[in-house]
């Protein structure tokens, strides 16, 4: 049913801008709705399904930690040593200049501790990983995978999206961790070849003054909710609806956009209780 | 073949007024009112044209989709099953895909061990001896460590098989086994339901009820004991003892 509704809304193009908005107000409106009928099943497995077939899902489990978490350190350390130079480094050398250096530890914590760690972390995994699980789980569907799964009693949803949600919740998670410490440790690396007259440990001390315990609480739940949502999407678009192989690309470039707003849109959401509290 | 004597209980399948949908497009019949009945121990070939409906046939009998019309009834149970309580009474059922659609990622040891490592939640050394044994049985052995990519057509049928007997299913339904095959995977193939009919080692010696779907009843002839056919939107059963 809800294929038959997308088709007929991707047939040529609209006559009108009233019907061009209606057409994009509809497709949103039923790929939302598809999206909160699968998290739910996902979020129903899960929970129905904790513990059983302990020693096919462990492995699994693991290896989507190592896929979208471990294996990506390198790349994320250079991003870390990338983030420093650009924000901290830049941001430094701009503090000096106007002689506000004492809030470096304030604009170290909004820029990079809060926004663009997590949301880095989370766009990297995404190009990374988020696309390889639309591709992977596409072409598993066009070949008729998740109908051999269904014929041996399997649950594709335990089987094939439950190891990637939690391993990209958890992997998205540890490395805006490792994205952070680097980017704040390479910053002042940049600033200190910059002369910059701030001593290690008075940075540190400007860090930890603008930290507070709700930061580590938001950005643990924050990342978390990122690697959930781009694992929901990427498998949703992969799994979800009757694919041919030459419509997996198709399905890879939405679920990108989507997983991009979707962050985003999370990022506001938590802009927002910064500022209620 | 002389049909053998139906075993108490109820019948494996029982098909009353059932409509098929087509699986890419769910909105289309394939077939309909179809009466049928498949007792435990029998043999169908299930014969059709090219385009006639004889997977989409199957995948209803193998419950992965629902009737459009009628009613289902496996071993007694309204079908399709997809409630995790009744998942016991669903793997009685085993399906061996045209194409052998084997999970790419996996070895081939790998896939036959998957049904049972995930029913029975077993470790890779506790299921080793059972796939050993099952990829003896298909003469897998030597593939064992191979990717389905690595094996030709012939061969992932096999392990689509081995898959499939992983679980010790009551009905195995095939889907087109010989579609494809040389006559010496042909021999093999008849040969070996043949003994699954009849009672194969791998399935402890229990004649296992076999439901094949072809486009030629030729090769099945003195190999099948009930026989269907699928055609023009229908389905007709050929009659006991009946050959076409």
């Amino acid at each position: 049913m809800e294929q038959g509704n997308v088709s007929a809304l991707s047939s040529p193009l609209p006559r009108s801008l009233t019907a061009y908005v209606g057409r994009g107000l509809f497709r949103f409106l039923l790929t939302l709705q598809g999206l909160v009928a699968f998290a739910l099943i996902t979020l129903g497995v899960m929970i129905s399904r904790f513990g059983a077939a302990r020693q096919v899902i462990r492995p699994l489990v693991f290896h989507e930690v190592s896929r979208a978490g471990l294996r990506l350190l390198p790349m994320f350390l250079f991003m870390s040593m990338a983030l420093g130079l650009v924000v901290i480094g830049q941001t430094v050398s701009w503090l000096k200049v106007v002689g506000a250096i004492n809030f470096l530890g304030t604009v170290m914590v909004v820029v990079v501790v809060r926004e663009l760690g997590p949301l880095v972390a989370a766009l990297l995994v995404l190009a990374r990983i988020g696309t390889a699980n639309v591709i992977e789980l596409g072409t598993a569907r066009a070949m008729g995978e998740v109908e051999a799964l269904e014929a041996l009693g399997i649950d594709p949803v335990h089987y094939l999206v439950v190891p990637r949600v939690i391993g990209m919740a958890l992997g998205v998670f540890a490395l805006t961790v490792y994205l952070i410490i680097g980017a704040l440790l390479s910053g002042y690396l940049w600033a200190f070849l910059q002369d910059v007259p701030l001593r290690p440990g008075e940075y540190f001390r400007q860090l930890a003054n603008a930290l507070s315990g709700l930061d580590f609480a938001l950005l643990a739940v924050k990342t978390l909710a990122f690697g959930f949502i781009i694992a929901l999407v990427t498998c949703y678009h992969g799994l979800a609806q009757p694919l041919r192989l030459e419509q997996v690309s198709g399905a890879t470039v939405a679920a990108v956009a989507q997983s991009v707003v979707a962050c985003v849109l999370i990022d506001a959401l938590f802009i927002l209780v910064y500022l209620v509290t | 073949m002389p049909p053998l004597p139906a075993p108490a209980g109820p019948p494996a399948i029982v098909m009353t007024g059932v409509a098929v949908s087509a699986q890419r497009e769910p909105d289309t019949t394939v077939a309909s009112g179809i009466n049928w009945t498949v007792n435990a121990g029998d043999y169908w070939v299930v014969a059709g044209p090219h385009g006639s409906g004889k997977s989409d046939f199957l995948m209803l009998t193998a419950e992965l989709t629902a009737p459009r019309q009628g009613q289902y009834l496996f071993f007694g149970e309204t079908m399709p099953i997809f409630d995790e309580a009744r998942l016991k009474e669903r793997l009685r059922l085993g399906l061996v895909f045209e194409d052998g659609h084997l999970l790419n990622h996996l070895t081939v040891a790998e896939n036959v061990a998957l049904p049972l490592r995930y029913h029975y939640n077993l470790d890779r050394s506790e299921a080793e001896a059972a796939v050993g044994e099952l990829l003896a049985g298909t003469e897998l052995t030597p593939w064992a460590k191979s990717t389905p990519g690595a094996l030709g057509r012939s061969w992932q049928k096999r392990v689509g098989l081995a898959r499939a007997l992983a679980l010790r299913p009551e009905v195995l339904l095939v889907d087109n086994p010989l579609g494809g095959l040389d006559p010496q995977h042909m021999r093999w193939w008849l040969g070996f339901l043949d003994r699954l009919a009849k009672g194969h080692n791998l399935m402890q010696g229990r004649p296992v009820t076999l439901v094949i779907t072809t486009a030629d009843f030729q090769p099945w002839k003195g190999q099948a004991r009930q026989w269907a056919v699928l055609r023009n939107g229908g389905f007709e059963v050929l009659g006991p003892g009946a050959q076409p």
